[in-house]
């Protein structure tokens, strides 16, 4: 009786196990198979989606010669350029303020800091287009500028913050012990130590900043038209080959940047010498 | 003794409602090896620390040779600091963790490079410059933390359980090396341990802390022979402790009733009362044990248990009803076995200044 109880419960767990198998591998086809396909027809030679016509470089070079795009793409970097330098200057501060001081008010100041993590895309940007309509700033790039530092500085603090949450307090008393002043301690020792982290923070910065479109869309005004937005204006008029070429390349460097990041999170663990 | 290197005078150190350093007075001579000496938070760190600028006093005044530090940032001071996880640099190499203070106090590049490879050198290290403290061994980073306090050549060095870290053997050859390095160099080392055994073989004089307090300071001899009360006398070596009242008192010697029919002869430094209440002290290697008792002072006991420990054997010996104490004698001869066995009877002797009255 035992024996045949146990073989009916183990050939069960291997059905079970089996479905679990499927149902994983159809989980992962429906996340990926549409970017594979994406990235497929984007070297096809048949300007339709329905059938594959051979191999073709053309949708690449034809992308790349798109006046409306370049200046969309020289757009794209200026705001994910400025916005990264500036969130990641403003976020190291930040992570080291809370990291390192005692202040009034910190539990509600560190709640705060969470908050456009958490908030819907949406509200973030109603809120900024209606803060913007208020102080009278004309919609453009400067506009798009302050609200992508505006949900950057976020990430950014927390990545910071993770690394310096790590920091071996005595290598500051070490410097300082060793005639630094709190100025060449800061140079010499902390900002090596926790680079890793800021420069990770920077990179997924700069990530979001280059593929967001939500806030940039409500931020935005005549002539500061991003990628995301050209994309979505595109496809407005159908999809073409050449927006596969183009989300391929952009899909691309995402992937490279968020990997660099997450590389330089993990790793790095003795810090980098800047003088 | 010459000049004083460090003087604290009655200083205080509060966080927030803990008093981490009560009222410390001491004054450390130019040259010695000076050890701060007590059990894990007896603020023998903090006491270091204060010295070191990392904290400053809630009360008191610390004065590094003549000059009084007042709120004098660690930059400014002429102190260097050996960390208990050493703390080098982990993104520069050996040289540069070397070269670091000498290089913030803008010395000329080629003199740097003298020095940083003298103090390799000095510290066993040649050669070992270009590597990333990450690639060498603990005692090879332990020894670096001390190249990279010594190339400073500060007027005085400040240790935190540097050698904590170690494994025993390492630790006892490197206690010998920095007690030679000291003197050598001749700087005053102000040394932090929690190991008794490391602060008498290494220190000049020790200070013992408890609960943020000083309370005793002196050579290791002093400590050890005679300690000023029983925490001390606990905490450096073993000691047997016997409680009881002051029945016959002259100035030198008292006797002590431990128990109803247990009398014991001891010394006493200062005058004691009839009836006082106290402690004495006897160190287990102090006492020898008799077959026949040599004089009218031995105190007769009964042998309960024998525990050999290699280089001595330990006693433990039944005196009066319930009192036990511990005698050590060292083993002499080989492989001859204990000099006396469980269950024997015999006479414990100890000369009367072994035997000290502790008041507290």
């Amino acid at each position: 009786m035992k024996t045949i109880g146990v073989r009916r419960e183990r050939r069960k767990t291997s059905w079970v196990g089996r479905l679990l198998t499927v149902h994983g591998i159809a989980g992962y086809l429906f996340l990926y198979l549409p970017i594979v396909v994406l990235v497929v027809f984007s070297f096809n030679a048949s300007r339709y989606a329905s059938a594959w016509r051979g191999f073709t470089l053309d949708w690449y070079v034809s992308m790349l010669q798109d006046q409306a795009l370049a200046s969309a793409v020289k757009n794209t970097l200026i705001v994910a350029g400025s916005s990264t330098l500036i969130s990641t200057v403003f976020g190291t501060m930040v992570a080291l303020a809370m990291e390192r001081y005692r202040f009034r008010g910190k539990l509600a100041f560190d709640a705060l800091l969470y908050l456009p993590i958490i908030i819907p895309d949406i509200a973030m940007a109603v809120m900024l287009l209606l803060f913007f309509i208020l102080a009278r700033l004309r919609l453009g790039l400067v506009t798009i500028i302050i609200s992508h530092v505006a949900f950057n500085i976020s990430f950014v603090a927390v990545v910071v913050r993770a690394r310096l949450a790590y920091f071996d307090m005595s290598l500051e008393e070490a410097a300082q012990d060793l005639y630094a002043d709190e100025w060449q301690t800061f140079w010499r020792v902390t900002l090596p130590l926790i680079m890793p982290g800021i420069l990770g923070g920077a990179l997924m910065a700069f990530t979001l900043s280059i593929d967001d479109f939500v806030i940039t869309f409500f931020t935005s005004g005549p002539g500061s038209t991003t990628l995301p937005l050209r994309i979505y204006s595109l496809v407005k008029l159908g999809v073409t080959p050449e927006i596969n070429a183009l989300s391929s390349l952009m899909l691309l460097i995402s992937m490279a940047l968020v990997m660099l990041s997450l590389l330089l999170q993990k790793g790095g663990g003795g810090g980098i010498e800047i003088v | 003794m010459s000049e004083q290197a460090v003087q604290l005078n009655r200083v205080s150190k509060k966080f927030g409602s803990v008093v981490a350093v009560n009222d410390v007075s001491l004054s450390i001579a130019d040259g010695e090896f000076f050890s701060l000496l007590g059990p894990s938070g007896c603020g023998k760190t903090t006491t270091l620390r204060l010295i070191a600028g990392f904290e400053l006093p809630t009360r008191g005044e610390v004065y590094i040779g003549q000059d009084l530090q007042g709120e004098t940032p660690p930059y400014r001071r002429p102190v260097n600091t050996v960390f208990q996880n050493y703390a080098l640099f982990p993104h520069m190499t050996i040289s540069r963790n070397v070269g670091f203070g000498l290089e913030m106090r803008k010395l000329p590049r080629d003199e740097i490079q003298r020095r940083v490879s003298e103090a390799l050198d000095m510290v066993q290290l040649p050669g070992m410059g270009e590597r990333k403290p990450s690639q060498l061994s603990g005692g090879q980073q332990q020894r670096v933390a001390l190249a990279r306090a010594l190339v400073n050549q500060p007027k005085v060095l400040l240790l935190d359980e540097p050698l904590g870290a170690l494994d025993l053997k390492l630790r006892k050859a490197m206690q010998l090396e920095l007690k030679a390095l000291q003197h050598r160099i001749g700087i005053t080392f102000v040394y932090v341990t929690h190991d008794q055994e490391e602060a008498l073989t290494m220190s000049d004089r020790i200070a013992v802390m408890n609960g943020g307090r000083v309370l005793q300071i002196g050579t290791p001899e002093e400590i050890y022979e005679r300690p000023a009360n029983r925490f001390v006398a606990d905490f450096i070596g073993e000691t047997n402790f016997l409680e009881g009242q002051v029945t016959a008192g002259r100035p030198g010697e008292a006797t002590v009733q431990v128990e109803d029919s247990l009398t014991i002869p001891v010394s006493a430094d200062k005058a004691v009362g009839k009836r006082d209440v106290v402690t004495v002290a006897i160190r287990p290697e102090k006492i020898s044990l008799h077959a026949e008792p040599p004089d009218d002072r031995a105190v007769a006991g009964v042998i309960e248990e024998v525990i050999y420990t290699g280089t001595d054997t330990r006693y433990l010996v039944r005196i009066g009803e319930q009192t036990i104490v511990t005698v050590r004698q060292q083993n002499v001869g080989v492989g001859e076995g204990a000099s006396f066995l469980k269950g024997a009877s015999i006479y414990l002797h100890w000369r009367l200044q072994s035997a000290r009255l502790l008041t507290a």
